[in-house]
């Protein structure tokens, strides 16, 4: 079941994990195109595998061991019609088209596709235990709200562990010696506390920036944090947590009802009856503005999770390239341009994130400006 | 085919914010070469309407992904 | 089509713990670093202030100094002076009253020689009127001591008188 990825691999193997990791999918998805039995030797998708890549999983994938992939069994915690069922990913035993039907808590469940349905009690025409709708191709069965450990969820209480590491410690030292200068930690957390207080949060927010200072320190290293962490090419970094529009939409949504909680009278007479304008404009232009107070949160939704998504998108292309043009000369060439990509990605990682904490203490300092124009 | 087409509008949506972002920074450049004291505020401005624009060209990347 | 949906799972967690983080750093961390920041800053500040004001202090208690210093001068020049001044009128005064008491003892010294000499001028006119009149009387005694010296000096006598 080799496929020509896997033949080309082999000098590569110690590149970078991603590289590792891309031939685990290929292996996996000729593995799955063998059953259909369809093809032969399916030609490497790099596609498929950066998609399957910068989505979420159950069950931490960390490498391949003659063929077989080792991953972290994940806890797969599900909020059913007859209460919480939890149980290992590994049960699934990998598998992700719904051939394998693990039983839980009373009732069956299939993983296809990351997504867990409940399972049909009879499989279909390609063994998998589910109802497909013909018109959408979609699975038809019905799921389980999931609130599983997934691979982002472990990633994201990682980092929130890093965090409190790297800061909880910080916040001692200054207890210990008061009035000294920054040592260690304090000493790198320092300036940045003071660059998001003093050039974040008091120029945008004005004179009563003080109560948001604390929200938009945790915003910021929250989310500096993780995508650092995602640049991190092995266990325990390399999962696209800030590229998941989850993550960010949480994100985005703080930001959201941070500002508008925030709002002051001025800004809704902005918003719905925008002052010294004819009477005619003003309801359009309060439809406009009204769509404005979603708008101004999902752009920040979706620039941290594009950004983030393509960074990761654009180094494992560069990675695939070896598995593109089969052979291992390509390498050089495709380890430099990663190198490149991903000092870039250290800029873009912080500049994200300095960007999305800006733009919140902007939205914020505009919904709480008082002056008349 | 839809693949092809969301790929072509994912390309026409960084064209605009190339275009868009180029002229930011070109100007930016201009004005912290006629006044390098407010290089600091320039910059902070030119991020924060760089980061405007790339909404807009993100929003039309979503829809491309949306399409594929 | 599947990354620009949200899941539900990851939503959940993710909510929990970014508040479980805020709450903990907002808690733990960032109100004693950013107290500490502040406290720092706001020592600073008064440290400066404070250096500041000792500056000025020290300007001020200089230029004291200084005029101090000039005062005392001044003092010091003026009781000089003074002094001076005293010492020249002592001097002239005990110039003064020594001139005039000398000028006295002349005086008195010169009324006394004149006086003296007066006295010793009578004296000796007495005593040679005294002598005049003992030698006259012991020289007539001798002369006067028979009846005729005592006509021929009649006679001389009478022959000195020149009656015209």
């Amino acid at each position: 079941m080799a496929s020509p990825a896997v033949l080309a691999s082999e000098e590569a193997h110690s590149a970078d994990e991603h590289a590792a990791e891309a031939r685990v999918h290929a292996a996996e998805h000729s593995d799955e195109h063998a059953a259909n039995a369809t093809e032969e030797k399916e030609a490497f998708n790099p596609a498929e595998v950066i998609m399957h890549h910068i989505a979420d999983s159950h069950g931490w994938h960390i490498f391949d061991w003659n063929d077989h992939p080792v991953s972290i069994p994940l806890p797969v915690i599900l909020y059913t019609e007859k209460g919480l069922v939890v149980f290992s990913s590994s049960e699934f035993h990998h598998d992700q088209e719904g051939t394998h039907v693990v039983e839980a808590g009373g009732q069956r469940f299939v993983n296809i596709h990351e997504k867990i349905y409940y399972a049909s009690d009879v499989a279909n025409d390609h063994g998998v235990f589910a109802e497909m709708d013909h018109e959408t191709h979609e699975v038809a069965n019905a799921t389980p709200w999931d609130i599983s450990i997934t691979k982002n969820v472990a990633a994201l209480l990682f980092s929130a562990v890093v965090i409190l590491l790297l800061f909880l410690p910080a916040a001692r030292s200054y207890k210990k010696n008061p009035n000294a200068a920054p040592k260690g930690v304090a000493g790198f957390v320092e300036p940045l506390v003071v660059f998001v207080r003093d050039d974040i949060a008091k120029n945008n927010i004005g004179p009563h920036y003080k109560r948001f200072v604390p929200m938009l320190l945790t915003m910021f290293f929250f989310i500096w944090i993780n995508n650092l962490l995602g640049l991190v090419p092995f266990f325990p970094g390399g999962a696209n947590v800030t590229g998941n529009i989850a993550v960010t939409m949480v994100l985005a949504i703080v930001t959201f009802v941070v500002t508008n909680v925030n709002g002051n009278k001025h800004y809704w007479g902005h918003i719905l009856w925008m002052p010294g304008l004819p009477v005619a404009v003003k309801p359009l232009l309060a439809i406009v503005e009204f769509i404005g107070i979603f708008t101004k949160p999902f752009s920040l939704m979706i620039r941290l999770f594009a950004n983030i998504t393509a960074g990761h998108i654009i180094v494992l292309s560069l990675v695939s390239l070896v598995f593109i043009f089969e052979t291992v000369w390509v390498s050089p060439a495709a380890v430099l341009l990663t190198l490149f990509i991903s000092v870039l990605e250290l800029l873009v990682a912080a500049l994200q994130a300095y960007i999305f904490t800006l733009l919140t203490a902007l939205y914020i300092g505009a919904a709480m400006h008082e002056e008349h124009h | 085919m839809t693949g092809s087409i969301a790929a072509l509008g994912a390309g026409l949506a960084v064209i605009g914010v190339g275009i868009g972002i180029g002229l930011i920074g070109g100007r930016a450049m201009e004005a912290i070469a006629r006044q390098p004291e407010a290089t600091g505020k320039i910059q902070t401005n030119m991020i924060i309407a760089a980061a405007l624009i790339e909404g807009a060209g993100l929003f039309g990347i979503v829809v491309a992904l949306l399409g594929n | 089509m599947g990354i620009v949906t949200p899941g539900f799972g990851l939503i959940f967690w993710t909510t929990l713990t970014f508040f479980i983080l805020l709450f903990l750093l907002a808690k733990f961390a960032w109100k004693p670093i950013l107290k500490a920041v502040q406290d720092r800053e706001e020592s600073i500040n008064s440290a400066l202030k404070s250096a500041e004001a000792a500056k000025a202090e020290m300007a001020s208690l200089q230029s004291n100094n200084e005029q101090l210093l000039k005062a005392a001068r001044e003092e010091r020049e003026a009781m000089l002076r003074e002094a001076r001044a005293m010492r020249d009128k002592t001097i002239a005064d005990a110039k003064g009253a020594a001139s005039e008491e000398a000028a006295k003892v002349l005086e008195a010294a010169r009324a006394q020689i004149h006086y003296e000499k007066m006295s010793a001028m009578t004296e000796v006119k007495n005593q040679v009127a005294q002598l005049a009149v003992e030698m006259s009387e012991r020289i007539l005694r001798a002369e006067l001591s028979d009846a005729k010296a005592q006509a021929a000096m009649v006679d001389r006598a009478l022959e000195d008188v020149k009656l015209n």
